[in-house]
Parts: C-alpha cells; sequence; structure tokens
C-alpha cells in the first residue's frame, strides 16, 4: 500500500481547542490589565506559528499498511517511526468528537498491549476512508485475507428512557428522598444548621446531575452489534465512538448490581481487553444498562457458552470476617471459566477465562488464618477490571482450586 | 500446593544479614539517638525506660525480620513458578513460564555489597506479584536465564 496522509483538516481541528485557550488568556489577561497590547502581539506572532506548526506536523505524519503491520511515521524534529502489529492489536476506535463530525471526519485507534503510550492513532481521516482503512486492518488483526463488507447482526441497543432511569436510581433519588426528611428534621430541633445543610445537599445533586450529564453525553444511543471481527460498541451524544473488539481478546467481565437497580433487576456490563488505560474507563462498558436475563445472554454470546450460576457458596465462619457480603459471596467455575460474585451494596460478578489467567495467587491475612480462610486471586491482564477474587474459601477448598485452576488454565493455554 | 520442603529453594542467608543490620541500624540508632537526648536533659530514669523499651523492640524486630526471611521460598516447576511469602498476610503465587512478559534483575547498592539481588518477574497483568529477593548473583542470573529461555518455548501471549 503507498503512503497517505491525515486529512488537511487536521491542524485545524487538533490545535483548535490550544488556540480556544490561548484566547481564553489573552482576553483573561487583556481584561484584567486593561492593556491589549500583549494580546494583539501574541496573536500576531503566535497564529503563523501555530499554522506552520500545523502544517508540518501534518506535512511529516504519514501511515501505510505493510503486510501485517501498519507503519505510521510522524514528527518534525524528534521523528517517530511506529510500527503496529496488527495480530496484536486489541481493539479499534473510530472516535468522532463533536467538532470533527461537523466537518465529516474521524479519528481512527488502535490499542495494543504496552504502556500507557502504547495506543496508535490516526487523527483525523475523512470518514469513509477511517470506516476502509478500519475494515482492512480488522481483517489483518483477526488474521483473514480478504477485507469482506461486514454484515453487522445487532445484538442490544440500550433506550433512552432506562438510561435516563438508570441514572436517576442511585445518588440522585437518595439525596432527593432524604433531603426532606433531614431538612425536616433540622428545621425541628435545629433552626440555624437548616441552610448549611441545604446548601450541602444542593452541592450534592449538582456534583450527582453532573456525573449523570457526563454519562447521558458518553453512553448516549449505545448499540451492540455482532460483525465478523468481532464486537462493535456505538455510543456517545456529541462525540461519537464505535469500539470494535476481535475475537478472543476479552480479559475480564464485570457485571454489577447496585443496590437500587436490584428493584428494576437491571446489570450493568463492562468488559476489559488488555492495554486500555485505566484512565478511560468508559471505553470498557459493554451494556450500561440491561435486564440481568439480558445481559447473561448478550455476555453468553460474547464468551460462545452460558457460564455457570454461581452457587458455591462460603462456609458459616465467613460472617465474622464478611458479616455483610457472606450471602454474596459464591463461585462457579467450568474449566473454562472462573466466576466470581461478591460485594454488598453493588453486586459485582467477575468472569475471567481461563485462557486468559496471567498469574494465580492464593492469600491469607492473619485474621483469615484464625478463621481457617484463604482467598484465591485470578489475575488477567485487564487493566482497571484486573481479574477475580474468589475471597474466603475455606483453607482446603483456596489450595485445592489454587491447584485446579492452574491446571486448568495450563490446559486451556 | 503439595510440595515437600525439600523442592522449595530459598533466599541467601545474606539477605537475613542485610536484613538484620539494617534493622540494628534503624532501631539501635533511633534507641541511641533518644538516650542520648534524655541523658543530656538529665531525664535518667527515663532513659533507662528507653533504653529497656529500644532492646525489646529490637528483639522483636529481629525475630520478626528472620521469620520474614524464613518464609519466603519459590519452586521451579515444570510450567510455573511458584513463590510463597509473608508471615501475617501468607501470599502463595503461582506465574506460568508462559505468561511472562520480561524479567528484572534488580540489586540496590547494599544488596551488592552483600553479593545478592532481587528477581522481579512481569506479566501482562498489573496484579501480579512475583519477586524473589535476595538470591546470590550468580543464582540470580541463572534463574533469569532459566526463565527467559522457558518464557520463550512456552510464550503464550495475552
Amino acid at each position: 500500500m503507498e503512503w497517505s496522509r491525515l486529512h488537511p483538516l487536521t491542524p485545524l481541528l487538533r490545535g483548535g481547542s490550544y488556540i480556544l485557550l490561548l484566547a481564553a488568556g489573552i482576553g483573561q489577561q487583556g481584561v484584567r490589565d486593561g492593556d491589549a497590547r500583549f494580546a494583539g502581539v501574541a496573536l500576531v506572532v503566535g497564529t503563523p506559528l501555530a499554522v506552520l506548526a500545523g502544517y508540518l506536523s501534518w506535512r511529516t505524519t504519514r501511515y501505510r499498511v505493510e503486510g501485517t503491520e501498519l507503519h505510521i511515521t510522524s514528527g518534525v524534529l524528534r521523528k517517530r517511526d511506529r510500527r503496529v502489529p496488527l495480530p496484536r492489536v486489541q481493539s479499534i476506535d473510530l472516535v468522532r468528537p463533536l467538532a470533527a463530525r461537523i466537518f465529516g471526519l474521524a479519528e481512527l485507534r488502535l490499542e495494543v498491549v504496552g504502556g500507557a503510550d502504547s495506543e496508535a492513532r490516526l487523527s483525523y481521516l475523512q470518514e469513509e476512508t477511517a470506516v476502509r482503512l478500519r475494515t482492512s486492518l480488522l481483517a489483518l488483526v483477526s488474521g483473514r485475507e480478504e477485507a469482506a463488507e461486514p454484515v453487522e447482526r445487532s445484538l442490544a441497543t440500550v433506550p433512552t428512557g432506562v438510561l435516563l432511569g438508570s441514572m436517576a436510581l442511585g445518588g440522585p433519588l437518595v439525596v432527593a428522598l432524604a433531603a426532606p426528611l433531614v431538612l425536616l428534621a433540622a428545621a425541628a430541633f435545629a433552626p440555624e444548621a437548616v441552610l448549611p445543610i441545604f446548601l450541602g445537599m444542593f452541592t450534592l445533586l449538582t456534583s450527582y446531575v453532573g456525573i449523570a450529564v457526563k454519562r447521558l453525553l458518553t453512553e448516549y444511543g449505545f448499540s451492540v452489534s455482532e460483525v465478523p471481527e468481532g464486537l462493535r460498541l456505538r455510543q456517545g451524544l456529541l462525540d461519537r465512538r464505535t469500539q470494535t473488539i476481535p475475537p478472543g481478546r476479552v480479559q475480564t467481565i464485570r457485571i454489577s448490581e447496585p443496590l437500587l437497580w436490584r428493584w428494576q433487576g437491571w446489570v450493568r456490563v463492562e468488559v476489559d481487553v488488555a492495554g486500555y488505560g485505566a484512565q478511560e474507563s468508559h471505553t470498557s462498558t459493554l451494556l450500561p444498562v440491561a435486564p440481568r436475563a439480558f445481559a447473561e445472554a448478550l455476555v453468553a454470546r460474547v464468551l460462545g457458552t452460558y457460564l455457570p450460576a454461581p452457587t458455591v457458596g462460603v462456609l458459616p465462619i465467613v460472617r465474622w470476617r464478611a458479616p455483610l457480603s457472606r450471602r454474596r459471596l459464591r463461585i462457579a467455575t467450568d474449566g473454562r471459566h472462573v466466576v466470581s460474585c461478591s460485594g454488598f451494596v453493588t453486586t459485582t460478578t467477575d468472569i475471567v477465562p481461563l485462557t486468559k489467567v496471567q498469574s494465580l495467587r492464593l492469600t491469607q491475612g492473619a485474621w483469615q488464618r484464625r478463621l481457617g480462610l484463604a482467598s484465591v486471586h485470578v489475575d488477567s491482564a485487564g487493566r482497571r477490571l484486573t481479574g477475580a477474587v474468589l475471597a474466603h474459601r475455606a483453607v482446603g477448598e483456596a489450595e485445592d482450586l489454587l491447584a485446579v485452576l492452574t491446571a486448568q488454565a495450563r490446559a486451556a493455554r | 500446593m503439595d510440595l515437600s520442603d525439600d523442592d522449595w529453594r530459598r533466599p541467601d542467608p545474606a539477605l537475613l544479614r542485610l536484613r538484620r543490620i539494617t534493622c540494628l541500624v534503624e532501631l539501635g540508632g533511633l534507641t541511641a539517638l533518644a538516650l542520648v537526648a534524655l541523658l543530656v536533659t538529665g531525664h535518667g530514669w527515663e532513659a533507662l525506660a528507653a533504653a529497656l523499651a529500644g532492646t525489646v523492640l529490637l528483639g522483636l524486630a529481629l525475630s520478626s525480620v528472620e521469620r520474614h526471611f524464613r518464609a519466603w521460598g519459590y519452586a521451579e516447576r515444570d510450567d510455573d513458578l511458584l513463590i510463597r511469602r509473608g508471615v501475617l498476610i501468607r501470599r502463595t503465587s503461582v506465574v506460568p513460564y508462559g505468561r511472562m512478559q520480561y524479567v528484572d534483575v534488580v540489586a540496590g547498592p547494599w544488596d551488592r555489597h552483600f553479593g545478592i539481588a532481587s528477581v522481579v518477574l512481569h506479566t501482562a497483568a498489573a496484579a501480579t506479584d512475583a519477586t524473589i529477593p535476595g538470591l546470590r548473583t550468580d543464582e540470580a542470573a541463572r534463574l533469569r536465564d532459566r526463565l527467559v529461555a522457558l518464557g520463550e518455548a512456552r510464550a503464550a501471549g495475552v
């Protein structure tokens, strides 16, 4: 394949935010000093420099597909030559920030296992170019010969009403219900505390609303579908993101059920592939909210098999170590996966395919030893979901689990 | 794990010596400082109490250092490396050779003076906890080479 360049509008879009920042900074300075000269100089000197830098950076950035590698060169003074081995790619994202969408552009992001800076980005490309490139890259990632036009089968979409409902069932609801009671109590017993309490509640509510808005922006219009190259997740209101996870890349799956969602029977499903930074937490959502049976069916689809229900509980003596969550500590194994349930307020179920086990650990704290308990940790390469913990098992059981899981993981590799 | 005590290898006694010395210097030094300060300011009885407390503490610390040292062990099995450690919190790690991403051999200045080094295994999982401290330098190099060779032979990726 020949060398290609990014879209010529790239410098404008990438530099746009900096120019805005600069303008804001200068504006503030100007207002404070009542002196427009500084701003003028900065604009007159800075703008051409920024334009030149942007042009040079665009001019030196090129990419091409070479065999099974994506080859990207960039850099004006400090050259960077990056070759991404496609069979090792963990996921491909097509990101379209609002500004880029206006111009019909998109960014292509390839996630590879490695350090913090291990992802390869191509920003920005024309949307059709990006989609075409993604198709051919995905074909190489999954090791297929021809890049077939993907046949997409929709697996799930999340209605906006359900998403909004799930956001309300949590902090906001608690505050809304508790606020009148607390305020009434305060009015009755300590009238001078009413205002501070009210302000505190208000602040809390605003922060919840902020979180909810952020979630709405990222998870709006969520859909999961199946393409020959793996799973395709779409989400976002202003910034749209389409993530493709090739088969066999999932390291850990977590199904979580917050306390108030139990009433509706809703759960949240997250997946983790190797290489995603912990800061980009939203990248691993497989389903923001859905009924449990539906979520379990989707997980079964991803793993290719239905999972055993976690039924093996812990000894009654565990109540001295984990009194609240004792009844929720349940595990199951089927020779190919480990399923572990835990948590009291939010019940989480962690699933690790044994093919992905990186290491196994047995830990026993002092109090656990007194009670004759031990925990087995199953480590996977997920960045945020780092594996499953089979907590507070009887010592003999834990030792057996360690031996059996070690053998099964070896067989699965 | 069904291993007899003979299958476990242990860190070199030099590690115990080093840990003991560190402990002596830190706790002993602290006690001595307190003693001097108390004597200079003329608190005789308090100084005696401090000396007693310091000695008891030192004894406890030394025995804990020793128990810690005894708890360390590792075993090279056919497919994985087994590491155990800890007194209060006991840990056993199983790291399959094929999952190893890289191996570090680390030796600080005092380690080098005592001719020992630590071998640290890294897998793609951040939670993997596989450090073997206090190996004689040649044993550390041998273990590193063996681990790398086995890791290459059985590489399983992520």
